[in-house]
């Protein structure tokens, strides 16, 4: 009955003005390290080019995400410990995923409640930015376009949106990009049809979500799509592969190194 | 008075008070709005209800109700006798004037329910006030002026005087101290009966009133 | 997780299984979407200010949290200040406890005919066909319930039970089933003609029957909503009024509406209020014309006193069914309300049907949706509803007890629980817990990972809509040393 412990009210305070941090750990997330790496790296070389130095623990994996929402919750609690002994330093941890973020900043509180490690868990939360929103908020980066015209449209994952309270900061990245134009689909703010195991689990609603999403983007006439979520990459972009759509599916943090600093 | 065994009243109460005890939080704070003018608010949003809002004075509402009555050609109004209102209508048709077959409710709904479902063609009502926020009428039914007079008939008219305008219902109910005697019936109404269960398509007077004419009776000299 | 999962057996279809009958229907889908987006639209532009919009759902939030906090104190104070207002209360455990109370005072007075204003726990009683089964009709009133009891259906939305149908339908409809309607597509024509009808059976009903939005303890008032005035009809024109409520619908003081009536029709229907706002204290009392001369409340448990036991899950009961929940749902907007095969669909159905009716006949529920969290977004009274999705899924599969009675704290827990699922999360953590494992089998997939078959389990469902996702040469923790980043920070 806590009225303050709430997912809804949990929304990570968007852009505490945060002193600009010399050293920052990047969480790759456990999708990116097997799937996207590429876009993993990319996202380190844009911190590193904003001129902070970037440490990636080899002892992280996952931020149990997957278990819990499985209702897995003991198994998600200990691979969430492994990440807390992973990332040891009082400094930002940056993730280049709204989901994983989410999971990490909304939900190890409660994760860890009656656990002894619940107060490291806390101080742990408060550490954890995703990218964009950091490159914006907390470093202020300029980027100056390097490539050909292009349109782009854009996919805000929900956990993004609505754990890490992620908003215009992609966005205004991206319109930072001289010859980029972004052109925002019909449906943004409405889920891909991912969702971990819904996307298998529910094979059938989740195939019209996914498939409206890309109709959305369809009808803006961009031929790429952005988005800071592998999850939603990996589904909508699944999908243009199968029906041979065409649009590109790819994580933003790769999208701007190339264009800034040419990949 | 010994109250009967109930099993189900005690059984659930017991599984309640058995549960672990949870804190209640306080009340957050939560300032419900004002208005400078609150007849415009409470003017555009009864529009916005779809009510009609006609400016009257103490000193002309019943000829132009007359009017309004006999434009509309109703034929049968039903008038609540020992109201302000009511008994003017009675009084004025009494002296020849002008106005449609007065139909009183003086007597149960079982005796007058053919009357009142089938007949009357619109019903006239005092209100007790009005809220600013929502566009809403306060209306406390009494022996009187009974609960249907505001529903059944097609066309509801209400009486409204302006300086019984409030800001909000958090404001009335406080105000007025309505927790120390709440009426058999106390009700808030905004706008005529409406529906929109068929495509989304607005509808009115699906069961109660088609229209709702508002005689808003301003203070004398303005 | 579920093509090898070790299913329990008879519980008929799942939501998986019956969602293709919608998914396959472009009329449900149209109808759906456009009402959906509708309402969106218009609940939002009800809420401009986000600052207003956050204090005033804290309030409404509290004040049902704080309801539910004292919960069988103010049913006691609301039970003895109704009575001594001459309302008559009943209690009811079950459905069937309840449909039995409605029946016998239906008897006692003679009634054989019942007119019906809109009450989702009447439905959850099934109550109308409880009724008829002993010869007492029950016609619905509210328009949209009047429409699906002539077509035989359930609602398929908690507000607006017929929104599943367009108006062809209800054209074809009418005019099948209202003697001497000729066919019309004239809404307002449609309207007038259920109007004709049910004047015919208000004037006639020996009792009228309805819910209650909110039941105020301080005054033994009970609060009931509407734009239609059917509800108000059915509480003042017969002689005998019959409310049906959920225990968790007390709240403590009149204060305490003002802030819930200004956030439900705005999250509901994007109304700044209902048309009419129904307070009923006493039946009729001396003196007075109308109204009926006895009115009951039956306060119904049907399972609401087991999910308060937990205090987490009991957030559920702070609802107060505007539905913005189900407006709002990518899964609901796509499936329609009969997909869930349950009284209350949506996001708030998924965690409640689960709790009422327990997890061997509903536990698929809780995973019918992505956690995509715009429910949570705008509900009105802050019900964390993706959090109890998350807790639900784990009571399915690993109960926890009630301390005091033993009982799993919902009912059937552990109904979903599967060995093999469980084997694989314990995998799962082994390797994620162990940095050199995880190194290693991210490796060995990165190396072998694309040669999984697209028909083994898990892929075979991913790959129905979706190309297989690739496993690269190398990781990210690969790249990362190759690229110079260090992997600790430098003392």
């Amino acid at each position: 009955m806590t009225i303050t412990n709430l997912a809804a009210t949990n929304t990570a305070a968007a852009a505490t003005p945060a002193a600009r941090p010399d050293t920052v750990y990047f969480f790759g997330t456990c999708l990116v390290d097997m799937l996207y790496p590429e876009a993993g790296l990319a996202g380190m070389d844009l911190l590193r080019h904003a001129g902070v130095r970037v440490v990636f623990p080899e002892g992280q994996s996952c931020c149990g995400q997957p278990a819990r929402n499985s209702g897995y919750v003991e198994e998600a609690r200990e691979v969430a410990r492994a990440q807390l002994d992973a990332f040891p330093g009082d400094i930002p941890i940056v993730v280049p995923s709204g989901s994983c973020a989410g999971m990490m900043k909304t939900h190890y509180a409660h994760l860890f409640e009656g656990d002894p490690d619940q107060p490291r868990a806390i101080a742990f939360a408060a550490r954890i930015h995703e990218l964009t929103a950091f490159l914006v908020n907390v470093l202020g980066v300029t980027l100056a376009d390097k490539g050909a015209p292009v349109t782009v449209t854009w996919h805000p994952s929900c956990h993004s949106l609505r754990e890490m309270g992620v908003g215009d900061e992609p966005k205004a990245l991206l319109r930072q990009l001289a010859n980029v134009t972004l052109v925002e689909n019909s449906r943004e703010r409405e889920c891909c049809g991912f969702g971990g195991t819904f996307a298998v689990r529910q094979t059938a609603v989740s195939t019209a979500m996914v498939s409206d999403k890309l109709a959305s983007v369809r009808e803006t006439g961009a031929g790429t799509l952005l988005s800071g979520d592998c999850g939603c990459l990996m589904n909508i972009g699944g999908h243009a592969e199968k029906v041979a759509d065409g649009t590109r599916c790819r994580h933003i943090a790769e999208f701007l190194m190339e264009r800034c600093h040419g990949g | 008075m010994s109250a009967p065994p109930n099993t189900a009243r005690d059984a659930i109460l017991g599984r309640l008070k058995a549960a672990p005890g949870r804190p209640g939080p306080d009340l957050p704070p939560w300032t419900p709005p004002t208005y400078a003018d609150k007849l415009a608010r409470f003017r555009q949003m009864a529009e916005a209800n779809h009510a009609e809002i006609h400016d009257v004075t103490a000193a002309n509402w019943l000829e132009r109700l007359a009017t309004i009555l006999n434009n509309r050609g109703v034929g049968r109004l039903m008038v609540a006798p020992g109201t302000p209102r009511g008994d003017a209508l009675l009084r004025a048709a009494a002296q020849g004037v002008p106005l449609p077959t007065l139909v009183p409710y003086d007597q149960s709904v079982e005796v007058l329910k053919d009357a009142l479902v089938h007949q009357v063609d619109a019903g006239l009502t005092g209100t007790r006030g009005a809220i600013a926020e929502t566009g809403t009428l306060i209306l406390w039914p009494t022996a009187q002026e009974p609960r249907l007079l505001s529903l059944l008939p097609p066309l509801h008219i209400a009486v409204l005087e302006e300086d019984t305008l409030h800001d909000t219902l958090a404001a009335v109910v406080r105000d007025q101290g309505w927790a120390a005697g709440m009426p058999t019936n106390a009700l808030l109404i905004s706008g005529p009966s409406k529906t929109s269960d068929i495509e989304q398509t607005l509808a009115y007077g699906v069961h109660g009133p088609k229209e709702l004419i508002i005689l808003l009776v301003r203070k004398e000299g303005e | 997780m579920v093509a090898d999962g070790g299913m329990p057996p008879d519980h008929g279809p799942r939501f998986a299984e019956r969602a293709p009958d919608a998914l396959n229907n472009p009329q449900l889908r149209r109808n759906f979407r456009r009402a959906m987006d509708g309402l969106m639209a218009k609940r939002a532009a009800q809420f401009p200010d986000p600052a207003y919009w956050a204090e005033l759902r804290e309030r409404g939030a509290a004040v049902k949290a704080r309801a539910l906090s004292r919960l069988p104190d103010l049913l006691e104070r609301l039970e003895s200040r109704l009575t001594a207002n001459g309302v008559q209360v009943h209690w009811a455990e079950t459905t069937e406890e309840a449909n039995a109370i409605v029946l016998g005072i239906l008897q006692q007075a003679g009634a054989r005919t019942v007119i019906k204003g809109k009450s989702m726990v009447s439905e959850e009683m099934h109550l109308n066909a409880h009724l008829e089964r002993h010869g007492i009709e029950a016609v619905e009133s509210d328009l949209g319930e009047y429409i699906i009891q002539l077509a035989g259906e359930t609602p398929s939305h908690i507000v607006m039970p017929c929104i599943h149908k367009n108006k062809d339908e209800i054209s074809d409809l009418f005019a099948e089933k209202i003697p001497g309607l000729e066919r019309t597509g004239d809404v307002d024509e449609l309207t007038a003609a259920a109007r004709r009808v049910l004047r015919e059976r208000f004037a006639n009903a020996d009792a009228g029957i309805s819910g209650v939005n909110f039941a105020v303890a301080e005054t033994g008032t009970l609060v009931l909503i509407e734009n239609e005035g059917n509800g108000r009809l059915s509480t003042t024109l017969p002689p005998l009024h019959i409310a049906v409520t959920g225990i968790e619908k007390v709240v403590e003081t009149l204060d305490d509406i003002p802030p819930l009536l200004a956030l439900l029709p705005r999250s509901a229907t994007g109304q700044p209020i209902t048309t009419y706002v129904n307070m009923i204290s006493s039946p009729r009392k001396a003196g007075e014309k109308d109204g009926p001369t006895a009115v009951h409340l039956v306060l119904l448990d049907g399972g609401r006193s087991r999910v308060y036991q937990d205090v987490e899950l009991a957030d559920t009961l702070r609802c107060i069914r505007c539905a913005a929940c189900m407006n709002h749902c990518p899964v609901y907007t796509r499936v329609g309300g009969h997909t869930y095969n349950a009284i209350y669909p949506g996001p708030i159905g998924k965690i409640l049907t689960p709790q009422l009716q327990g997890l061997d006949a509903a536990g698929d529920q809780p995973h019918a949706s992505t956690l995509c969290n715009a429910c949570a977004e705008v509900c009105p009274v802050k019900i964390p509803i993706p959090d109890l999705l998350v807790r639900l899924r784990r009571e399915a599969v690993r109960p926890t007890e009630t301390p005091a009675t033993h009982l799993p704290v919902v009912k059937d827990g552990g109904a979903e629980r599967s060995w093999t699922e469980s084997l694989v999360w314990a995998g799962w953590r082994l390797v994620y817990t162990r940095p050199l494992l995880y190194r290693m089998v991210t490796r060995a997939l990165a190396w072998g990972g694309n040669w999984v078959p697209a028909n083994a389990p898990l892929m075979r469902d991913w790959t129905k809509a979706r190309a297989k996702p690739r496993f690269k040469p190398r990781t990210l923790h690969d790249l990362a040393r190759e690229r110079g980043y260090l992997n600790e920070v430098p003392k």
